[in-house]
C-alpha cells in the first residue's frame, strides 16, 4: 500500500462501450440493450456501417436529437428518443421479433447479473419472493441473436463476482453468451471456461481469476487492451 | 355500404362484456390507444384481463384502469416503466394478477392467435422458470417450449389514418403492437388521428387491412401519455373530455 487513495482498476463504462464498439463488423445488424449497451453507438468507428434494431420496431436509427426536435412516438427500447437515418424503416412487434428469434440480429449487447462458465446467463431477476418479476425482450434475445455479448462490471457493488460456474438467480437463456466486455477484461465462453482474451491496463489473469467463481483460463494471443481514455 | 366510423369514443366502446380479454396497444408511452382507454373506463365494464407490454405508467390510460379497479390480470413482458405505482401498489396488495411473458413470445402468441394458429414452439425461455410445466420438444438438437395462441375479445389501437373501410396506416414507433393486435380480437376499435374516405389511402401503404378492424374513433389530437403526466393529469371516470382538452 502507498497511503494514496487506491485508483478504480480497470476500464471505465465508457472504454468498456468503446472496446465492444470496435469489434462490431461493418454491415452489422446490432441490438443494444438498455443501460450501459446504448453507450456502444456512440464509439463506433467512423469506417463502420452499422444498423441498430430495436424491439418496440425500427431498424437503423441515429442518436437522441437536439431538445427542440424530439418527437415522442420515435423512441428505442429504452424509451429514449432516437432519430431515423437513411435506410430507417418501421415493422410491428412480430416482425420485429420475428428478426430477433429467427437469428437475422448479428450482435445484441445485454447487461448481466451472473454469467456461468457454460454461457448460461441471469438478468431478469434475483428470484426475491418480493421482486416483481418482468422479462422484456431479453429471453429472446439470448435465444436469438448470432452472438450475444454482455456488458458488465466483473463484480457486484458488493463485491462478489458475477462471473461464476453456476447461474444461482433465476436463468434468461442457456448457454447462450459468446462474449463478455468487463471492467477487468475481455472474456470469450467457451463450452466450459471463460477465455480471457484481453485484459485491462494493469490487470492481471490471476487478478481477474481471483475475481472470477469459474474456471479462467488465458487465451492463445492473450494481450492488454490499448483504449483511450474515455 | 360499410362504415366503421363510431359517433364518438363512448360509441366506440359500447357493449364491452365484463370479464373480456381486451388487447391494449402501445410500449411505454408509445402507441397507446390512451382515449379509448379513458372511455373504457367510462363505459364500466370490469373484471377484465388486459394484454399490454407494460402494465401502465403514471395514472393515465391503462394505469387509470387499474387504478378504477377493473383489471383482473393483466398479461404483459415487463411491468416496470417510469412509473408504475399503481400497478406495483396493487400487485403487492394481491389485488391483480401477473403473467409475465417474454416480449417475442407475447407478440408471437397474438400474431399466432390472429392467424389461426393453435400454438407454436419456440426456444425462448427453454431452461428458465417460464417454461415449467410446460411441453417441450427437440428440433435440430435444440429445445423448443410450446405456447399457445392468445385470441381476445376486444382490441384497443391507436393508428395514424384509417380509412371507412378500416385500412390503417401507424406513426413510426407508435406502431408496436398495434397491427398484430388488431388480428388477434372478435372485435377490434381503433382510434385515428387523421380518417379519410375509402381510397384515401394508397393500397401500398396500407398496414393493417380493413378486414382486421371493426370499428373507428377520430381522434384528431391524440395527446401522449407522457405529456399527460407532465401536466399532473390522473384520469378518473366521467372526465368526458378523455384527457383531450388543453
Amino acid at each position: 500500500m502507498t497511503g494514496t487513495p487506491e485508483k478504480k482498476v480497470g476500464l471505465s463504462r465508457n472504454q468498456m462501450a468503446w472496446c465492444a464498439a470496435q469489434d462490431i463488423p461493418d454491415g452489422s445488424m446490432v441490438n443494444l440493450g438498455i443501460g450501459m449497451p446504448e453507450k456502444v453507438a456512440e464509439y463506433l468507428p467512423a469506417d463502420r456501417d452499422v444498423f441498430y434494431h430495436s424491439e418496440n420496431g425500427i431498424l437503423g436509427f441515429g442518436p437522441s436529437p437536439a431538445e427542440d426536435s424530439i418527437d415522442l412516438e420515435l423512441i428505442n427500447a429504452g424509451k429514449k428518443p432516437i432519430t431515423e437515418i437513411a435506410g430507417t424503416s418501421y415493422f410491428h412487434h412480430a416482425d420485429s421479433f420475428a428478426m430477433i428469434r429467427g437469428g437475422h440480429i448479428d450482435i445484441c449487447f445485454l447487461g448481466a447479473m451472473q454469467i456461468a462458465e457454460n454461457g448460461d446467463l441471469a438478468n431478469w431477476s434475483t428470484g426475491a419472493a418480493d421482486a416483481i418479476p418482468g422479462v422484456g425482450g431479453a429471453m429472446d434475445l439470448a435465444v436469438g441473436a448470432k452472438s450475444v455479448v454482455v456488458l458488465t462490471d466483473h463484480v457486484t457493488k458488493k463485491g462478489e463476482p458475477k462471473l461464476v460456474e453456476r447461474c444461482t438467480y433465476p436463468l434468461t437463456g442457456e448457454k447462450c453468451i459468446n462474449r463478455i466486455y468487463s471492467n477487468l477484461a475481455i472474456i470469450d465462453v467457451d463450452a466450459n471456461a471463460f477465455v480471457v482474451q484481453a485484459l485491462a491496463p494493469g490487470v492481471t489473469l490471476e487478478r481477474v481469476t481471483e475475481l472470477t467463481a469459474g474456471q479462467v483460463r488465458a487465451g492463445d494471443n492473450l494481450h492488454t487492451i490499448e483504449c483511450p481514455e474515455l | 355500404m360499410i362504415n366503421k366510423k363510431h359517433a364518438d369514443l363512448n360509441d366506440a366502446v359500447a357493449g364491452i362484456e365484463d370479464g373480456s380479454l381486451i388487447l391494449i396497444g402501445g410500449f411505454g408511452e408509445v402507441g397507446n390507444p390512451t382515449e379509448l382507454v379513458h372511455a373504457l373506463i367510462d363505459q364500466g365494464a370490469t373484471d377484465l384481463t388486459i394484454v399490454n407490454n407494460n402494465a401502465g405508467t403514471g395514472e393515465v390510460g391503462l394505469a387509470a384502469l387499474l387504478k378504477a379497479g377493473r383489471v383482473r390480470k393483466i398479461i404483459c413482458s415487463y411491468p416496470r416503466t417510469v412509473d408504475p405505482h399503481v400497478f406495483n401498489e396493487l400487485y403487492r396488495a394481491n389485488r391483480i394478477e401477473l403473467e409475465v411473458v417474454p416480449q417475442g413470445t407475447l407478440a408471437e402468441k397474438i400474431r399466432a392467435g390472429g392467424s389461426g394458429i393453435g400454438g407454436f414452439f419456440t426456444r425462448t425461455t427453454t431452461g428458465t422458470p417460464l417454461a415449467e410445466g410446460k411441453e417441450t420438444r427437440e428440433y435440430e438438437g435444440e429445445t423448443y417450449v410450446l405456447e399457445d395462441p392468445i385470441k381476445a375479445d376486444y382490441a384497443l389501437v391507436k393508428c395514424f389514418t384509417a380509412d371507412r373501410v378500416g385500412n390503417l396506416t401507424y406513426y413510426k414507433t407508435a406502431r408496436n403492437f398495434g397491427p398484430i393486435m388488431c388480428m388477434a380480437a372478435t372485435t377490434t376499435i381503433v382510434q385515428c388521428q387523421h380518417y379519410v374516405e375509402a381510397g384515401g389511402i394508397d393500397p401500398e401503404h396500407v398496414i393493417t387491412p380493413g378486414i382486421f378492424v371493426d370499428r373507428i374513433a377520430v381522434v384528431a389530437q391524440p395527446m401522449l401519455e407522457s405529456q399527460l403526466i407532465a401536466r399532473g393529469v390522473s384520469y378518473t371516470e366521467g372526465d368526458q373530455t378523455k384527457g383531450i382538452a388543453l
